[in-house]
């Protein structure tokens, strides 16, 4: 029955270059993110004024915060584009299985939204004077953690494909999935700037992150064939 | 391990039995079967609403059916992922090109997609003279008309080499010039050996079988499905 073995590796590898490519071409995400993020970060030392030991003190969480918002924001396209011209169809049918081409999409999305911003991360904190010792760390827990902001951002994504401006609800379905990636994050770099141990919060951020690799593509590919039908 | 298309256009032929589909409550349609062996045409006619798309999302795996088979070879594929097993081709309304990509770009990601292989340029040609998109290969699909999209939208049954095409309104759109066009693709996928589902309002100039879904439309006994 089965017609020549296809590569997975090669098919895996092309969607995520593809979705790479459209986030950062016209109209994509990837610009859209980053600049949200480095704009609204940067929002902070007007509103709660420049004193640095304030801002300091709130710098790991807003850098978090802000971060978690950028990922939520470039989200809600992530399906949305393919189901509305219909590459969502050609997707279903490939021979990697939907479980697969969500996999790959989230990577993509990982890599072309996500890592730009934790590239930022150091230069906004900076900007709130974090203290030097949670330079590391901030970005550390932020590639440790962020995974998990992708890949259970993927399920609402998928949860929310057929619906027209589902921004909002996709979000009220991922923020409160998001607390505990938010918390170990934010602990981790607190840590370090008290001179505490950061590693407990690292493993636990860790560990959401792994739950979600395993549990994430699952839920997304089921999500995208109730969409289908 | 190769298998060559002669091969692959094998004698294996689709046999669809005791076909129902059930969508938002309604059976769209029931009972219904037919049987479309190698080299042959299949016409599906019907009004608006009668069930050719939904029937060609079933065949495709897009859909699952409430009952029935559909058997490729001898394997039941219904609600299956059919395309994995390498045996079909699907277009539906919406074209699945992205605006920003040029159709070269947007071809090889396809067929990337479908079989991990890279497009040779000499078969993008060759399919793009096909149908008349030769000049605009490496435009951005942004640009098209909307005929050329969906022109380009069909390169992909001349891109991926699979013996069975599911064909939603193939014909829309397209000027006398096009049809032509795209009728001699589909009747030389014919003489291949090759099964072509359509669905579509205009007549295609090619001899096979009919399918009329008004045949097959479900009773009211199925209502009690509803919720």
């Amino acid at each position: 029955m089965k017609g020549k073995p296809v590569n997975s590796v090669a098919i895996f590898r092309g969607i995520a270059a593809r979705d790479i490519r459209l986030a950062w071409s016209q109209g994509g995400t990837g610009t859209m993110a980053l600049s949200f993020f480095l704009i609204a970060v940067s929002l902070f030392p007007f509103g709660v004024g420049p004193e640095p030991q304030t801002l300091a003190r709130i710098a790991p969480g807003v850098i978090w915060v802000v971060a978690l918002l950028a990922c939520l924001l470039s989200l809600d396209r992530l399906f949305q584009a393919d189901y509305e011209d219909g590459s969502l169809d050609d997707l279903a049918l490939s021979p990697l299985g939907l479980m697969g081409v969500a996999s790959a999409k989230t990577v993509a999305h990982w890599v072309a939204t996500v890592m730009p911003l934790i590239l930022a991360a150091p230069f906004l904190g900076l900007l709130l004077k974090l203290p030097t010792v949670g330079y590391s760390y901030l970005v550390v827990s932020l590639v440790i953690g962020t995974p998990a902001l992708s890949l259970l951002g993927a399920i609402g994504a998928a949860l929310t494909v057929s619906i027209r401006r589902g921004g909002v609800l996709m979000s009220l379905l991922v923020l409160p999935l998001y607390i505990p990636t938010l918390i170990f994050g934010v602990g981790a770099i607190d840590a370090a700037v008290h001179a505490a141990d950061p590693l407990p919060h690292l493993a636990l951020l860790g560990a959401v992150s792994l739950v979600a690799l395993v549990m994430a593509p699952l839920a997304t590919a089921y999500a995208l064939r109730l969409a289908l039908e | 391990m190769l298998k060559t298309r002669s091969m692959l256009f094998s004698e294996k032929c689709l046999k669809v039995q005791d076909l129902a589909c059930l969508r938002g409550g309604r059976m769209v349609f029931a009972r219904l079967g037919f049987d479309l062996g190698p080299g042959e045409y299949l016409h599906l006619a019907g009004s608006n609403g009668s069930g050719k798309s939904t029937l060609l999302r079933v065949l495709a795996g897009l859909l699952p059916a409430y009952s029935g088979s559909v058997c490729y070879g001898y394997h039941n594929i219904a609600g299956a992922e059919a395309a994995r097993e390498g045996a079909m081709i699907y277009s539906g309304h919406q074209h699945g090109l992205k605006p920003v990509l040029s159709l070269r770009e947007n071809c090889s990601h396809l067929v990337q997609l479908m079989t991990g292989e890279k497009l040779a340029d000499a078969v993008l040609e060759s399919a793009a003279t096909a149908l008349g998109l030769v000049d605009l290969v490496d435009m951005p699909v942004r640009f098209f008309s909307s005929g050329q999209t969906h022109r380009a939208a069909l390169l992909r049954f001349l891109l991926i080499d699979r013996p069975l095409w599911l064909m939603d309104e193939p014909t829309v759109g397209l000027d006398d010039d096009n049809r032509a066009r795209l009728e001699t693709v589909m009747r030389a996928h014919i003489d291949r050996g090759g099964m072509i589902i359509a669905a579509s309002h205009d007549p295609i100039r090619l001899t096979g079988k009919k399918l009329n879904m008004a045949d097959y439309r479900a009773g009211s006994e199925h209502l009690e499905h509803w919720l």
